[in-house]
């Protein structure tokens, strides 16, 4: 008896080192502009080629700007960073989908909406989120950059085997609560590093109900308890979802891949060294207070006081409620924020658009709100505007940037200044991660799109 | 890679929980397409105010504290797969960092670029604190070979884990890609057996 995680895993094994880790074969390998070029350069000292091209796809998306992107990218060392993975591409003959390309977009949004993520997979890159994949049943995680330069000499890896747990979403979602906001609650009750040494199959009646768009939310933020990576069992919906995308597999092959897929699902009794189970009727919209993505309450809650932290811990958190500017024991609801910020891998697709101009339909932007709205890929920007979703927006006084990952991590111009407070609905609250001093408010697309339209944090 | 040889050392504490890698080398620092210059930057937002003017509060500006082993809280490393947060510590010149719990991709980074991440118990991390805080010139001795680590100042010791095959390479200052280019035809053979070519 295995589970999902076990069975993939073991079709991948190439060799396994004595007292080591195991020799992982990688079947799909992503790379972006910012933990590339010195993985290429170290093939380059080498003198290897890559081992499998037609395996690994490369695009822009970490540091480049949301506006003007058929002009030559402004700042010269992004431009140089942006054109050395163009170089790279041509060097060793890799798919590129560079700047204004129509397949471009966040590396996490892309590869499923190509269908190029399939159930069964080993999937990796040089990005954390790359956890996100494991939503089609993947084995999907982050590398370091000497992994890159591995998985690009030899198509392997070499990786210590996690531990497995399994995390049961039973029940049903109250109204207005999203996989956000599942993802906010079960990484608040688990810490940031709760999952640490793990890899984690979502399950449950709650998980069989999402999307594949929400199934991705949840696996995306996988990685901010610790996690390797999570994966949720492929089934009806995840084969209605890969049919008929360009890199999906077409007429006998679908057949064959279908018999595969089909047994990839953890058997009954197998064994989890962990396992967990939520009622998501506990659920309800969530945003975080403090300076990792584990400080999070519900929007009525109110801040911890310094006694039930442990000892420890005090002086992290401290130093946390210091650098928002909030107080043990305070409540944020009505709290007056800044800026919004609808983007990214975790919420940067159609769905999260229609959720955000579903609410703010009819209503205004307030004018104290600056307000970033940046689809996850092209594909994603021209859904919107098929969808009309545009005029909406732009009636409610929001406009459209173009994608990437934007303010999500701020390489860009997309910085929040020093003290200000962002509701946002990317992944990742810590210090200075969305510009120098920026105070980051972490919340589903809805609760972002009620901070947009109230000015404060609101339930929606 | 660097051989690794047991080390003696004073070293720099750094007592807060879950130091995340933006922490470590914020993301606008990430724009390099080589490995050199990272130190430099190593806690940038914590070292340096807004005119670039070193804080006098942070550890790493306080003369009183140096050495070549980082000794942190628990969750070490925790949020990006950036390698950049390996080569900013490295460049800064620590070989060590010692913490009660690290995030796994920070750890094999880390490894990978010859930097040793030392896990201890709660109690003997606390020791080191509790030791340097007495008398900055506290020394730590961690030894590859042995797997063991010393608090000088309190002769306590410790076992840490790493498995043989990441000790191998620190010890002989060989990297994985080694490993993986002597296995092609393992690899080959894989790709001949597979249950499922994508």
């Amino acid at each position: 008896m295995k589970t999902l995680f076990d069975k993939i895993w073991d079709a991948h094994v190439v060799t396994t080192v004595q007292d080591g880790p195991t020799q992982l074969y990688i079947d799909r390998h992503l790379c972006h502009e910012v933990t590339s070029p010195q993985a290429f350069a170290g093939l380059r000292n080498r003198g290897l080629s890559v081992y499998r091209p037609e395996q690994t796809t490369l695009t822009a998306d970490h540091n480049i700007p949301t506006m003007g992107q058929d002009q030559p990218i402004r700042d010269q060392i992004s431009r140089f960073q942006v054109d050395t993975l163009a170089k790279n591409a041509r060097d060793y003959k890799l798919t590129y989908y560079g700047l204004n390309n129509p397949k471009n977009g966040i590396v996490h949004v892309i590869g499923p909406e190509n269908g190029y993520t399939q159930p069964g997979m080993t999937i990796v890159c040089g990005d954390s989120h790359t956890s996100t994949h494991g939503a089609f049943g993947a084995i999907a995680f982050g590398i370091g950059t000497s992994e890159v330069e591995m998985v690009l000499a030899s198509q392997c890896i070499l990786q210590t085997r996690p531990k497995t747990m399994r995390i049961n979403f039973e029940g049903k979602l109250n109204e207005h609560v999203s996989a956000k906001d599942m993802a906010l609650y079960m990484i608040a009750q688990l810490t940031t590093g709760g999952a640490t040494g793990y890899f984690v199959e979502y399950a449950g009646e709650a998980v069989r109900n999402l999307t594949m768009e929400e199934r991705m939310t949840l696996c995306n933020l996988s990685i901010e308890m610790g996690a390797r990576g999570g994966l949720v069992a492929p089934d009806e919906t995840t084969f209605n979802y890969i049919r008929g995308r360009e890199f999906a597999p077409k007429g006998e092959r679908w057949e064959e891949a279908m018999a595969y897929w089909q047994t990839l699902h953890s058997d009954e009794g197998a064994a989890f060294d962990k396992e967990v189970t939520f009622d998501v009727s506990q659920i309800k919209p969530m945003i975080t207070y403090g300076t990792n993505p584990g400080m999070g309450m519900p929007i009525d809650g109110t801040i911890p006081t310094l006694d039930e932290i442990d000892e420890a811990g005090q002086i992290s958190f401290e130093k946390s409620l210091r650098y928002m500017g909030f107080e043990p024991g305070e409540k944020l609801e009505g709290k007056q924020i800044d800026y919004v910020f609808l983007g990214s891998c975790t919420n940067g697709r159609i769905e999260d658009f229609r959720v955000f101009a579903g609410y703010v339909k009819g209503r205004k932007k307030a004018d104290n709100v600056t307000a970033w709205l940046v689809p996850g890929s092209w594909q994603v920007r021209k859904q919107i505007e098929a969808e009309g979703l545009d005029r909406i927006l732009e009636e409610a006084g929001f406009a459209l940037r173009q994608p990437g990952c934007s303010a999500c991590l701020a390489m860009n111009d997309d910085k929040v200044p020093a003290g200000k407070y962002a509701v946002s609905t990317s992944n990742r609250n810590f210090e200075g991660r969305q510009g120098p001093g920026a105070r980051t408010i972490l919340a589903g697309p809805l609760v972002a799109a009620a901070a947009a339209v109230n000015g404060r944090i609101t339930q929606p | 890679m660097e051989k690794f040889q047991t080390i003696t050392s004073t070293y720099v504490p750094l007592p807060i929980e879950n130091v995340d890698t933006d922490q470590i080398i914020p993301a606008r620092f990430l724009k390099a397409t080589t490995r050199d210059g990272f130190g430099d930057n190593l806690f940038a937002d914590w070292r340096y105010d807004k005119e670039g003017n070193p804080k006098t509060d942070f550890v790493l500006n306080d003369p009183t504290y140096s050495g070549e082993v980082l000794v942190a809280g628990k969750n070490f490393g925790s949020g990006s797969s950036r390698e950049h947060a390996a080569w900013a510590i490295g460049g800064y010149g620590f070989r060590v960092v010692v913490s009660s719990f690290f995030a796994d991709i920070f750890r094999n980074n880390a490894l990978n670029n010859g930097i040793l991440p030392v896990v201890v118990s709660e109690a003997f991390l606390r020791g080191l604190f509790n030791a340097v805080k007495a008398d900055p010139k506290s020394s730590v001795t961690v030894n590859l070979e042995e797997q063991t680590i010393t608090n000088n100042a309190t002769g306590e010791n410790e076992q840490f884990e790493i498995n043989s095959y990441k000790k191998e390479c620190l010890l002989k200052g060989l990297d994985d890609i080694d490993f993986l280019l002597s296995n092609r035809d393992k690899i080959e053979a894989y790709e001949q057996r597979r249950p499922y070519a994508y």
